[in-house]
Order: structure tokens, then sequence, then C-alpha cells
């Protein structure tokens, strides 16, 4: 078990360190022309592009470049281009609206799809189970930021049951942070829903066959209990998994189609801004942490489920 | 005890297939299963409609609304039932829907007819849907092919590098390498892309989804090398190549299959988000995630900016999603398949 663990920590952390260089050298190496060109702007002279070279190293070989950077990630010191701004001190900022849409979202998500992946199942064939497929597709077939505008035009401009985007902290005022978040935790939710839903029903069936699901029914407990008690755990395992990386992944920016839509003000919008702007430094920390966390959360996931199912092979 | 059995194994399947299939291969079952898919095929009759209806843009263009998809029309004025109304009023609000062969769905804040861009957008976004479908399809058949047979050094450099990819939100990543290349093209040597090129987003997203293919391909390879067809090959003398080629491709061939619409579906709602949010099809060129994202600004006062190409996207991957679903019922009613994000 401990070296599972530790081969499994030391593979994490290549993966890290690969996703760094990837990262960087996607920001750096790629995009043709002079960075320095790009800062100092359309009117400069040779002298202040030269100056801006010396002053973000823009001068040294490349891996010096990867260092210093890495070290200013790490250190929490990236300056933005355009603002001129501490760049993690904004992400810090965006974090408390990012986390509340991310939370709230996997749970309605969970839940939601878990209940109609289960009513599917039960009403196998039948026309409620059509009626949940169709509804499935229509949620996988439909970009989140068109969800995301229609709801917004129908239940908040039209019908003024809802705040008109932006984000009200939760420590200010519970209940107008409640108002803003409705809307956006079923956008993001919508597609999670259709895939879960769908993913269980599956499940469901196929552990109806199981043997013991016959024996449980046998023993003459009600057809509830036996789901619940006997379908349900076994086949909550795939949706379980699927869980762990969809909430990695929106928390690591995968929610930045959402943020803009209803102006969160979070990290996913604060990337949106500055690719607007063509800022590079922001994109760059955001896409480095964001997939660093997903890194993280997976490892910590593989380990959780070794420990708890240990017909997992340790040495694969 | 053993007769038993052979009649049982014999009758089975010959109680499910009329008699007729007795000679048929797999794919000629597989078609048959899905022409009696009638919602299958409607929807994939739309999506045909929909690419059709996309590739006579210019004939509508040219002969109907008689206007470019980047022509501005800001201070016209168009007939209505008798009545002459701004094309975008003095406000800034456009037209909405006039029914008429000028401005059909409406027109945009800069007095672009909708349905001309809708048709050309449609076009560019289904291009770029395409080529990076068969990006994806062609880079992750033949990597994962080669990391599953190959094994040892080559499946752990190929591995590693699709848990590298795989590690990254696929919008994020995509973003990430959008923002990039919008900023100066691609030069590398002897192949040069300006940033506003079509293929800058075609090549992100072909390029996003490789891992989403290759594991899968991947994993059915390191299963298939093992099976008794495939060293009968080896020991007829044959190369790996050749074995890849003609003994594990064709059975790799349904799951293959089965991934084209998925990857399909997802190219374009990926596009259409790296459009909305700028690192995807640059302005002016039109394609149905820029159309959404300029239609989000005056939504309150302009929805059918939102609402046209939010339907036109929808339909089609409906289409594609809907015709999926039944090529992979008809194909294999239990083939797993998990949708990329």
């Amino acid at each position: 078990m401990g070296r599972f663990v530790v081969r499994r920590l030391v593979s994490m952390v290549l993966v890290l360190f690969a996703i760094s260089v990837m990262t960087f050298l996607i920001f750096q190496a790629i995009p043709n022309g002079d960075p320095a060109q790009r800062l100092a702007g359309r009117t400069a002279t040779p002298e202040t592009i030269a100056a801006i070279r010396r002053t973000w190293g823009f001068d040294r070989p490349i891996y010096d470049q990867y260092l210093l950077t890495m070290r200013n990630v790490l250190t929490g010191r990236v300056i933005s281009y355009t603002q001129q701004v501490n760049v993690e001190r904004q992400i810090a900022d965006g974090l408390p609206a990012t986390l509340s849409l991310a939370i709230g979202a996997a749970v309605i998500w969970f839940a939601l799809g878990v209940a109609l992946g289960l009513l599917g199942a039960m009403r196998a064939g039948g026309a409620v189970d059509r009626a949940l497929t169709a509804l499935a597709m229509l949620g996988v077939s439909m970009p989140v930021f068109l969800i995301g505008a229609l709801l917004l035009y129908l239940l908040a401009y039209r019908m003024g049951l809802f705040p008109n985007g932006g984000y009200v902290p939760l420590s200010r005022d519970p209940a107008g942070w409640l108002s803003h978040m409705i809307l956006p935790w079923f956008t993001l939710s919508a597609l999670f829903i259709g895939i879960y839903s769908r993913v269980l029903r599956s499940s469901v069936l196929d552990t109806l066959g199981e043997d013991y699901v016959r024996t449980a029914r046998a023993k003459g407990l009600s057809e509830w209990r036996v789901l619940i008690r006997h379908v349900l755990r076994n086949s909550l395992i795939p949706v379980v998994a699927l869980w762990g990386l969809d909430f990695a992944a929106v928390i690591g920016g995968g929610a930045i189609l959402t943020e803009s839509v209803f102006n969160l003000h979070g990290v996913g919008q604060y990337a949106a801004q500055s690719i607007g702007a063509l800022d590079v430094p922001p994109v760059l920390v955001i896409v480095m942490l964001g997939s660093f966390f997903v890194v993280l959360l997976s490892t910590a996931m593989d380990i959780v489920v070794a420990v708890l199912d240990p017909r997992i092979k340790l040495a694969s | 005890m053993s007769t038993d059995v052979v009649i049982r194994s014999t009758r089975a399947p010959a109680r499910r297939t009329p008699p007729l299939a007795a000679g048929a291969g797999p794919y000629r079952l597989a078609l048959r299963r899905l022409r009696r898919d009638r919602v299958a095929l409607a929807f994939g009759a739309l999506f045909l409609v929909i690419v059709a209806a996309c590739l006579a843009a210019p004939l509508y263009a040219r002969d109907v609304a008689h206007t470019g998809p980047n022509d501005n029309h800001v201070t016209d004025v168009v007939r209505v039932g008798g009545a002459r109304r701004d094309v975008v009023s003095p406000e800034g609000i456009p037209i909405g829907p006039t029914w008429h062969g000028r401005f059909l769905l409406g027109a945009d804040q800069n007095g672009r007819d909708i349905a001309v861009r809708l048709l050309y957008g449609g076009r560019n976004s289904l291009e770029v849907g395409f080529i990076a479908t068969a990006i994806t399809m062609l880079v992750a058949t033949l990597a994962g092919g080669v990391a599953g047979y190959r094994r040892g050094a080559s499946d752990a450099v190929l591995s590693r590098l699709f848990d590298l990819i795989w590690a990254y939100p696929a919008v994020l990543l995509g973003v990430a390498l959008g923002t990039s290349l919008a900023l100066g093209g691609l030069n590398l040597g002897l192949f040069t892309l300006s940033g506003r090129s079509l293929l800058v987003p075609a090549l992100i997203i072909g390029f996003v989804y490789i891992p989403y293919v290759a594991r899968p391909v991947r994993s059915q390879v390191l299963s298939l090398r093992e099976r008794e067809f495939v060293d009968a090959a080896r020991l007829q003398g044959l190369g790996d190549m050749r074995i890849l080629a003609s003994e594990i491709l064709p059975n790799l061939a349904s799951t293959l299959i089965v991934f084209v619409p998925l990857m399909l579906a997802n190219a374009i709602l990926l596009e259409a988000g790296l459009s909305y949010l700028g690192a995807g099809i640059q302005p002016p060129n039109p394609s149905w995630g820029t159309m959404i994202g300029d239609g989000i600004q005056l939504l309150p006062t302009a929805l059918h900016m939102t609402l046209v190409p939010g339907a036109m996207l929808v339909l089609a991957v409906l289409g594609i999603n809907v015709l999926g679903d039944g090529v992979r019922d008809a194909l294999d009613p239990h083939a797993p398949t998990r949708l990329p994000h």
C-alpha cells in the first residue's frame, strides 16, 4: 500500500512538471512575434522595447525564462501585461464565486443525475424513460452559454424572478447569494445531468441482472429496498468516479463559459477577460493552476479508491 | 451434454434474427438495424439538410438576400409589409425577422443579414468540426494503435502524453492554445498558418480531443493483439504495420465508427465555446459560436440574434447525437462510450 501511494505521488509530480513545461511553451514559444513589442504598444521606441525585454526577462535563454516564470507562479508574484496588477491576488478574489458555482452545481447534478437515472432504469422502455432520454440528449447537445443566456432572458429579464447576473458574497448576503447562484448552478448542471442520468441508468440495468439482486428479491425484500440497498450502491461506482473528475475540471477552469455568461467575476471569467485583452500571464497561471488541481484531485481519488476497494490491483 | 450446448448455441441467435440474415456480415446486420431506427434516420436527415443548406450559402446570398456575410447595412432601410423600417434603429437596435428575402431572419448590430451569416457561419462551424474530427480520429487511431501494439517504451511515452493532454480541462486547453495561436499564427518552417485561418481552431480542437479516443483504442488493441488470429498472422511472417492495418484495424472499426459522431458533435460544441470566448474563429468570419456571442451582448433588445444561431447549432448537434446513438445501438447495444466534457 505504502509503495503504491509513493509510486502514485512520484508519477503525479512528473505529470505536474510536464504540465508546467507544456503550458509555458504554449504561451512563450508558440506565438510568433515579440512579447516585448506587444507590451510596449505600437508607438514605442526601440529603447523602450529593449528596456521592457530586459525587465521582463525576455532576453534570457528559454530554460531561464521557464525557471523565472515558475518561481513567480509558485511565489505568487506574476504581474499581468495590461493592467500590471498581481495575477494571483486577482485569482484569489475570484475564487469564492468559482467555488460557490462549482460546489452548488456539483451537488445538483449529482442528485438530479442519480434520481433521473434511477427513474429511467425503473421505467426502462416506458414513456417516462423515453422522455428522459430525449431530455438528456437535448442537455448534451446545447452549449452551456446558450442555456445560460436563454435562462437569463426568460427568468431574469422577462419575468424578473432572478437578478440579471453578477455575484454577491455569501458572507455579506446569504439570500442574495442564493438568488444570484441558482441560474448559474442549473446552467452548469444541465450537461452533466444528461450524462450522469444515462450512465447511471445503464449501470443500474446491468446490476439488475446480477445474482445477488435475484437473491435479495427471493428473500422477500420490497422492490424499493432492493433498488436502494442492493442495486444503487453498486451502480453508483462509475458515477462517483466520473463525479470526482468532473468536479475537479469545473473548479480548474471548466466553468469559464458559465461564469462569463452570468458575469460572476470568478476565476474563469478573469481568464476569459484576459483572453479578450490578449493578456498572457493570467491565462498561463489559470491554465497551469487549474490543471494542477485536476491532477492533484485525481491522484487523491485514485489513492482513496485503492484504499476503499481492495480488488483494485495496486501493482498496475 | 455437449450436443445440448451446441444446439442451444446455434438456436439462440437464429431465434433473434430472421433466417435471411444467415449469410450477412456484421455491418450488413448493423445497417439493417439502423434502417429500422426511424428516429435516428430522421435526425440524421435533419443534419444532412443543415449541411446542404450551409453548402448552398453563396447561392442564397447572391440570389435571395443580395448581400454578403460581412456586408454592413447599418444605414439601410427595408420595406416590410409596405412600411419602411431602419435595418438598425437610431438607438442601435437591429431589425428582427422580416420573413422576406432581405433580412429573412433579421439583422445584427452591424446591419448584416443574419440568415446569410447563419449559412456562412454554419460552413465555418461544420468545416472546423469535420477537420477537427478527422485529425482526432487519424492521430488517435495511429497513436493508440502503436501504443497498444508495441507496448513497452512507445506505450509509456504515448500514454504519458495522453495523460498530459487529458489533465487539462478541454475548454481551458482549447482557450490557451487558441489565445496563443490567434496572437501570431503558427510557423513550423514549411507549414505556416495565420492566426485568422480556420485551420487554427480545427487543429486545436482536434488536438484537445485526441486522448478521449486514443485511450480506448489503445486498451482495445492491447487485448486484440493477444488474439489467435494475430498470432496466426505473425506466424505467416507479416510485419507489424501490416498486422495493424489488416488484422487489428478491421476489429477496431466499429469502435471508431461510434466515436466519429460523438467527436463531431463535441468538436462543433467546443468550437462554439471557443469562438464565444474569442479564442476560436476570429471575426469578422462568422460562425455559430461568434454569432451567439454577438447576440448575448444585445440579449434583451435583439433576442433573434441569439436564438437563430443557437437553434441552428442545437439542431445540428442534436441531429449528429441522435444519429450517433442509433449507429452505436445498431453496431453494439453494449458499447461503452463516455462523453468528454
